[in-house]
C-alpha cells in the first residue's frame, strides 16, 4: 500500500514537472509543425477538411454573405498583396488600357469562350456592397460590380464530371531566380455558382484600380480575399488540382493555407 | 490491516471521496492541452495583423482601433510600442520588438509564446483549427456527460444557498481558508460556471464569428457581437481571461495541496478534509 502511494506521487510530481517544462521552455519545439508534408502537420490538416465538410453541410449553397448600406463605405478599398503587376503581359494590357483585354473559360467546357471587358459590361450587372475579409485578420467595406459567374460559365457549358474552377492571374507575386510565380487559385463549383460571386470591374462606383485588380477580379465573398483573385485573365474548369503550381489548388495553398478559405 | 495501521490513521483525516468522474478527467487534460495550444498558434494568428477594432470592418483611413502592438523608430532607435485604448506604453523587450538586442525580432508577441517561434501565418491557423475542433468536441461531450452523471448540477450550475454562501466562502478564500469538502465550494462553483456558460462559448462564437462562411450561414453572429472586428477583439478579451483564470486555477491548486488536488484530477480519489461525514462509497 504505501508502495503504490510513493509510485503514485512520484508519477504526479513528475507529471507536474513534465507540464510545466512544457510551459517554461518557449515553443521552438513546435517549429517542426512549420514543415510543409510533415506527417504530423499532414494530420492536423485534415481538421481543414472538416471544416469545409462542415460549412458546405451547414451553408446552403445559395445563401448569401451579408451585404451592407452605402453609408458602411467609410474608406478606400485596402490594397493588398500584389499592387502593381510587372509582366509584360500585363504592362501590355495596362498600357493600352485593358482594350485588347480577354477573359478566357477553358477546360472541362462544351465551348471554349473568350470575352472582351466591353462583352462583360453588356452583361447582366450585380451591384454589391459586402466586407472583405483577409487571412490576416482585418476587414475592410467596399461596393463591387460586376458580372455573375454563374452564368458566363453556363456559357461555356460546364462537363458532367468538373469539380472545381482554377482561376489563373495575370500578376507575378513572387519573383525568383528560375522566374515568376504567377498568382492563381482555385474554388468548387458552389462557390464558382454563388449569386455573390461575380467577375468585378467595378470598385466603390468607378472603374476597378489596378491596385484592387484591374482590369477584372473575381469576389468571393463567402471566403477570405486569397480566394478572391485580382487580375484574372483566364478560368480552367477541372476535376483535379495536382497539375497546377504544387497542386494544392493555388499560390498561397501551396505555401501552406488551406484551400477552402471559408475562415 | 493491522492493529497497528489502523491506530496510526491520522484520526484527522477525512475519507478519500470519488469526486472526479471519468468524463471530468479526460476532458480536463484534453482541454488543457488544447488551450496551450491554441493560445500559442492564436498568438501566432494575432502577430498577422497586431491590432483589434471595434466595428464590422478595421479603420485604415480613420481609427476605430482599441489596440495597436508595432515598433517605431525613434532618434534613440527602434522601440516597441502599444497602444490601449488611445494609451502608448513603451513595451520594447515585450511586445512589438523584442529578443537579443544585436538581433531583435519585431513581432507584437515574442516568439517564446507563438507556434511556430517564427512568423508563420498558415501553420498558426494549421494548428488553431485541429486543437479549436477538439476543444470544441471536448466540450459537447463534457457537456453531454455532465448533464447525464449530475456533475452540472450538483457541482457548476450554483444554487440558491451557493449564492448565500458567496460572501463567507470569498472571505474564507481571501485568508486562505480553503475548505476540502465533499463538494465544490460557493466560489469554486461560481468560477466553474463562468467558464463553462460564458468564456468557453463565447470564445467559440467569437472564434465562428471571423468565418466568412460561418457569417453567411449564422448572420445573427455579427449582430449578436457587433461585427466581425469587435469579434475579433472579444475573442482576444477572453483569451485573456482565460489566462487569468489559468493563473489562478494554478494558484488555488497549489495552495490546497498539488498532490491532492492533481490525484482527483488523474485518478478521480480525493481526500476530504477532517470531519468531513462518511457515505457508502468512500475509502479510508
Amino acid at each position: 500500500m504505501s508502495r503504490l502511494i510513493v509510485n503514485r506521487r512520484r508519477f504526479l510530481l513528475g507529471s507536474a514537472a513534465a507540464g510545466s517544462g512544457l510551459v517554461l521552455s518557449g515553443c521552438n519545439q513546435f517549429d517542426f509543425l512549420a514543415q510543409r508534408g510533415n506527417p504530423v502537420r499532414t494530420a492536423m490538416e485534415q481538421a481543414n477538411v472538416l471544416t469545409y465538410s462542415a460549412q458546405r453541410a451547414l451553408i446552403g449553397d445559395q445563401v448569401l454573405a451579408r451585404e451592407y448600406g452605402e453609408s458602411e463605405i467609410r474608406q478606400g478599398m485596402k490594397p493588398n498583396g500584389s499592387t502593381e503587376p510587372s509582366t509584360p503581359e500585363y504592362m501590355f494590357l495596362r498600357q493600352a488600357n485593358f482594350e485588347p483585354y480577354r477573359l478566357t473559360i477553358k477546360g472541362m467546357v462544351e465551348r471554349e469562350l473568350s470575352f472582351s471587358l466591353a462583352e462583360l459590361r453588356n452583361m447582366p450587372s450585380r451591384t454589391q456592397i459586402t466586407r472583405h475579409d483577409c487571412v490576416e485578420g482585418w476587414s475592410c467595406i467596399a461596393k463591387w460590380t460586376g458580372t455573375p459567374l454563374g452564368p458566363v460559365l453556363d456559357q461555356a457549358g460546364v462537363k458532367p464530371g468538373a469539380r472545381f474552377a482554377v482561376y489563373h492571374c495575370f500578376d507575378n507575386i513572387q519573383r525568383t531566380l528560375s522566374g515568376d510565380v504567377l498568382y492563381y487559385t482555385s474554388s468548387d463549383l458552389v462557390n464558382a455558382y454563388h449569386p455573390q460571386s461575380i467577375l468585378a470591374y467595378g470598385l466603390n462606383d468607378e472603374t476597378l484600380p489596378v491596385s484592387n485588380g484591374a482590369p477584372l477580379r473575381l469576389r468571393v465573398e463567402r471566403a477570405l480575399g486569397y480566394k478572391q483573385p485580382k487580375y484574372l485573365h483566364t478560368i480552367e474548369i477541372v476535376d483535379d488540382l495536382g497539375p497546377f503550381g504544387l497542386g494544392k489548388g493555388g499560390y498561397w495553398e501551396d505555401n501552406g493555407y488551406d484551400w477552402y478559405g471559408g475562415i | 490491516m493491522s492493529r497497528d495501521e489502523t491506530t496510526n490513521l491520522p484520526a484527522a483525516k477525512g475519507p478519500l471521496v470519488y469526486r472526479q468522474s471519468v468524463w471530468t478527467r479526460a476532458t480536463h487534460w484534453v482541454w488543457a492541452i488544447c488551450l496551450f495550444f491554441l493560445l500559442l498558434s492564436g498568438l501566432q494568428i494575432f502577430n498577422a495583423h497586431p491590432a483589434l477594432y471595434v466595428g464590422q470592418e478595421s479603420g485604415f483611413e480613420y481609427d476605430n482601433s482599441v489596440l495597436r502592438i508595432g515598433a517605431v523608430n525613434t532618434p534613440e532607435g527602434p522601440r516597441g510600442r502599444t497602444t490601449l485604448f488611445g494609451q502608448t506604453y513603451d513595451t520594447t523587450g515585450v511586445l512589438g520588438m523584442s529578443g537579443p538586442e544585436a538581433s531583435p525580432v519585431y513581432t507584437a508577441f515574442p516568439g517564446a509564446v507563438t507556434i511556430p517561434s517564427f512568423r508563420d501565418l498558415a501553420t498558426g491557423r494549421v494548428v488553431h483549427f485541429f486543437f479549436g475542433w477538439i476543444f470544441v468536441g471536448a466540450l459537447f461531450v463534457w457537456f453531454l456527460a455532465s448533464f447525464i452523471n449530475g456533475h452540472l448540477r450538483r457541482d457548476i450550475l450554483p444554487a440558491g444557498r451557493d449564492v448565500a454562501g458567496l460572501p463567507r466562502d470569498a472571505l474564507d478564500h481571501a485568508r486562505f481558508r480553503l475548505h476540502h469538502g465533499r463538494l465544490y465550494s460557493p466560489l469554486q462553483k461560481l468560477s466553474y460556471f463562468i467558464v463553462f456558460f460564458v468564456l468557453f462559448p463565447l470564445i467559440v462564437l467569437t472564434g465562428l464569428t471571423m468565418s466568412p462562411g460561418m457569417d453567411a450561414a449564422w448572420p445573427w453572429l455579427l449582430d449578436l457581437f457587433g461585427g466581425r472586428q469587435t469579434a475579433r477583439t472579444i475573442h482576444f478579451g477572453v483569451m485573456v481571461l482565460l489566462v487569468l483564470f489559468f493563473i489562478v486555477h494554478i494558484v488555488m491548486v497549489l495552495l490546497a495541496g498539488p498532490l491532492n488536488e492533481l490525484r482527483s484530477m488523474i485518478t478521480g480519489w480525493y481526500r476530504t478534509a477532517p470531519g468531513t461525514p462518511r457515505e457508502q462509497g468512500d475509502r479510508p
